[in-house]
């Protein structure tokens, strides 16, 4: 029989009963349905983690002062200055060849004020590399460069989009003027918006001076250690970062005459290796979900070997007929076979479009990017073919099994 | 001479009941010419559904040998015998055994889709069956819009449609009334006169009546064997 006749038949037999086959390719519409909606959700989280980390910087080691122990109590993280101005100098001149910029980052919690407005947020110094290290852009008006960073005029502040909105409203914060801890400052730029770090903090929420503003105005002047802050060090590549750990280990350990018994007096830090926790975790639950949607295609494929079990019984007169005229067992099989192949090939064309809609609005509700590549859809696809074959064959054969003889004299 | 249509030589049926053995068929010898109008005869029991079984390739033989048009159809597989089925034999049932909700037409093209048939030419040559019977008319109607003797001779259709050499019916009248059943086997007998093998098998003699030749099985054994002037069923028809 040719492939169109057996479709043609397979088609009429499904559509002589209806709210069956609707009801049984529900089953495999939500089956379909999730695991694509899991998979492109997951995707999606996967990439929100990703440009968490990305904002953050994944070829950024931050560089802190050690710890010190004093009579046994290990005092807090930088509570020991190790890392001087002389360190930072020999950085920012090439000494680690992996190293592609570096900036000094000094922060402290202080109130900051409008005219009309006031707000207590994170003021840091850092050097004119900081936006590059964080690929972090003006939305309005322009970043300081080293010029600004040393301009004995107006002092000049850049602010981030939390800072703006609680200062200014919906003003344009360009051109304002602000008061950090009573000083007066120029906005001079407005800063994209970042969203939160991979730890949860807003990042958004920050008030960013020149360093050389921020030794004179907020902390006591240049000393020999650069304390209440850390270094920010970018490395060309994510892939050069562990080898750019290792030479600037080694580098800090020869500048602070340590011997190779002493313990490191400052540590590095790694965003690469938190990233990567974060998106495993991530991934175990995407995975989770992915497992559970599977299951309940295996609960729509096994109501597909029902009905078609079903079937076979209520029609097994028909198939005594078919037989008698001709029809081999190969061709009852295909007949079943393709029934089944059909209601799961349908459903998993409409579970799709309920996947496509499921993902779309999970996205949205999320703000996550909407993930639905093709190659999601043709597994998908495929998968629920697989299904129809899987749990349609044993049906099907068993009506390809049926004795002519016995089956013509079946009473419905 | 070419060898006869059907040959059976040492038939015996045997099946497995629970833990018995039944003899449907106990040793039968029969042939049966190109052409020939022949009733097989017996109580119920006595053998001959299986022999009709047999006969029309949907069962094979324990023991002995068949062959139909001269090929030993007695060994075959499943799907063989499903070719030969569809290429040798039609059949008619007592309870005409058509496809519901589906068209007279359907019907009747239903064993040519197992022979591979284009739909175009399955089209044609089931209208042209369906005209041997008189049904063009109704080609469009569903089985449940058509009456009983209208039902049987779509069955009869759908037995012609490929050319069968054979047509195996089964108590073809038993659902019918007397009149219908007159012009049912006034078309069965016009097959005969066009060449066609009819294999009538019925209790009923007066059915018989219709064949020219006549077996009776008892028990699993032929009892007799008889030619006969067979009785004309367009006669009554018309009467």
């Amino acid at each position: 029989m040719s492939i169109w006749t057996t479709l043609k038949l397979a088609f009429r037999a499904l559509w002589r009963n209806k709210v069956r086959s609707t009801l049984t390719m529900l089953g495999i519409i939500f089956g379909i349905g999730t695991v694509i909606a899991m998979i492109a959700s997951g995707q999606g989280a996967r990439e929100a983690v990703a440009d968490v980390f990305r904002s953050m910087g994944t070829n950024l080691l931050i560089v802190t002062n050690g710890s010190v122990s004093t009579g046994g109590a290990a005092g807090g993280q930088g509570s020991r200055y190790s890392l001087t101005w002389k360190d930072l100098e020999q950085l920012e001149n090439g000494e680690v060849p992996t190293v592609r910029w570096v900036t000094p980052v000094l922060q402290s919690k202080v109130q900051v004020a409008s005219e009309d407005a006031n707000w207590n947020t994170t003021v840091l110094g850092v050097k004119p590399s900081y936006f590059l290290i964080k690929s972090w852009a003006a939305k309005e008006g322009a970043l300081f460069d080293d010029e600004a960073a040393s301009n004995t005029g107006p002092k000049v502040a850049v602010i981030g989009s939390t800072v703006a909105t609680q200062l200014y409203g919906t003003a344009d914060p360009v051109g304002q003027a602000i008061r950090i801890n009573g000083q007066p400052y120029e906005v001079i730029a407005l800063l994209e918006t970042k969203g939160q770090s991979g730890m949860g903090q807003d990042q958004d929420d920050t008030v960013i001076v020149p360093l050389k503003t921020y030794l004179q105005k907020m902390d006591r002047g240049i000393g020999k250690y650069i304390s209440k802050g850390q270094l920010f060090v970018s490395v060309g590549s994510e892939k050069e970062i562990e080898h750019a750990e290792a030479q600037l280990t080694a580098f800090l350990r020869a500048n602070h005459n340590l011997g190779p018994n002493d313990d490191d007096d400052f540590r590095i830090r790694n965003l690469a290796e938190f990233a990567m926790s974060q998106q495993a975790s991530t991934e175990r639950i995407s995975t989770l979900l992915a497992i559970v949607a599977a299951m309940s295609l295996i609960v729509g494929g096994i109501g597909v070997m029902n009905i078609m079990l079903v079937s076979v019984i209520e029609r097994t007169r028909e198939i005594g007929i078919r037989m008698a005229v001709g029809a081999k067992p190969i061709d009852v099989m295909t007949q079943f076979l393709v029934e089944a192949l059909v209601l799961a090939a349908v459903g998993g064309v409409l579970g799709i479009g309920f996947g496509a809609v499921l993902a779309k609005y999970m996205a949205s509700y999320y703000g996550w990017k909407l993930f639905f590549p093709a190659a999601t859809a043709a597994i998908a696809f495929a998968v629920s073919g697989g299904v129809g074959v899987v749990f349609g064959l044993y049906p099907a054969i068993r009506a390809s099994q049926l004795d002519p003889i016995v089956a013509l004299r079946y009473e419905t | 001479m070419s060898a006869p249509l059907i040959e059976m030589r040492g038939i015996h049926r045997t099946y497995v009941m629970g833990d018995n053995l039944v003899h449907a068929l106990r040793g039968v010898d029969l042939v049966i010419e190109q052409g020939a109008s022949i009733a097989i005869m017996g109580q119920s029991g006595s053998g001959k559904s299986t022999m009709m079984n047999l006969m029309g390739c949907l069962d094979q033989p324990t023991q002995g040998t068949y062959s139909l048009n001269g090929k030993d159809v007695s060994r075959l597989t499943r799907p063989q015998l499903a070719d030969v089925r569809g290429k040798m034999i039609g059949f008619v049932f007592q309870s005409f055994n058509l496809l519901s909700r589906t068209s007279a037409l359907e019907n009747v093209e239903m064993p040519l889709m197992y022979q591979g048939i284009s739909g175009r030419e399955r089209h044609k040559r089931a209208m042209y069956a369906l005209e041997r019977v008189n049904l063009a008319d109704r080609a469009h109607h569903h089985s449940s819009q058509l009456s009983g003797g209208q039902q049987q001779r779509v069955a009869i259709a759908r037995a012609l449609v490929g050319e069968a050499p054979i047509i195996m019916a089964d108590e073809p009248t038993g659902n019918l009334d007397s009149k219908t059943s007159y012009e049912v086997m006034a078309i069965l007998q016009g097959l005969v006169d066009q060449g066609i093998t009819v294999v009538l098998v019925t209790h009923e003699p007066d059915i018989a009546a219709y064949a020219r030749r006549v077996i009776v099985l008892r028990d699993g054994l032929m009892v007799e064997d008889r030619q006969q002037a067979p009785v004309r069923a367009e006669t009554q028809v018309a009467s």
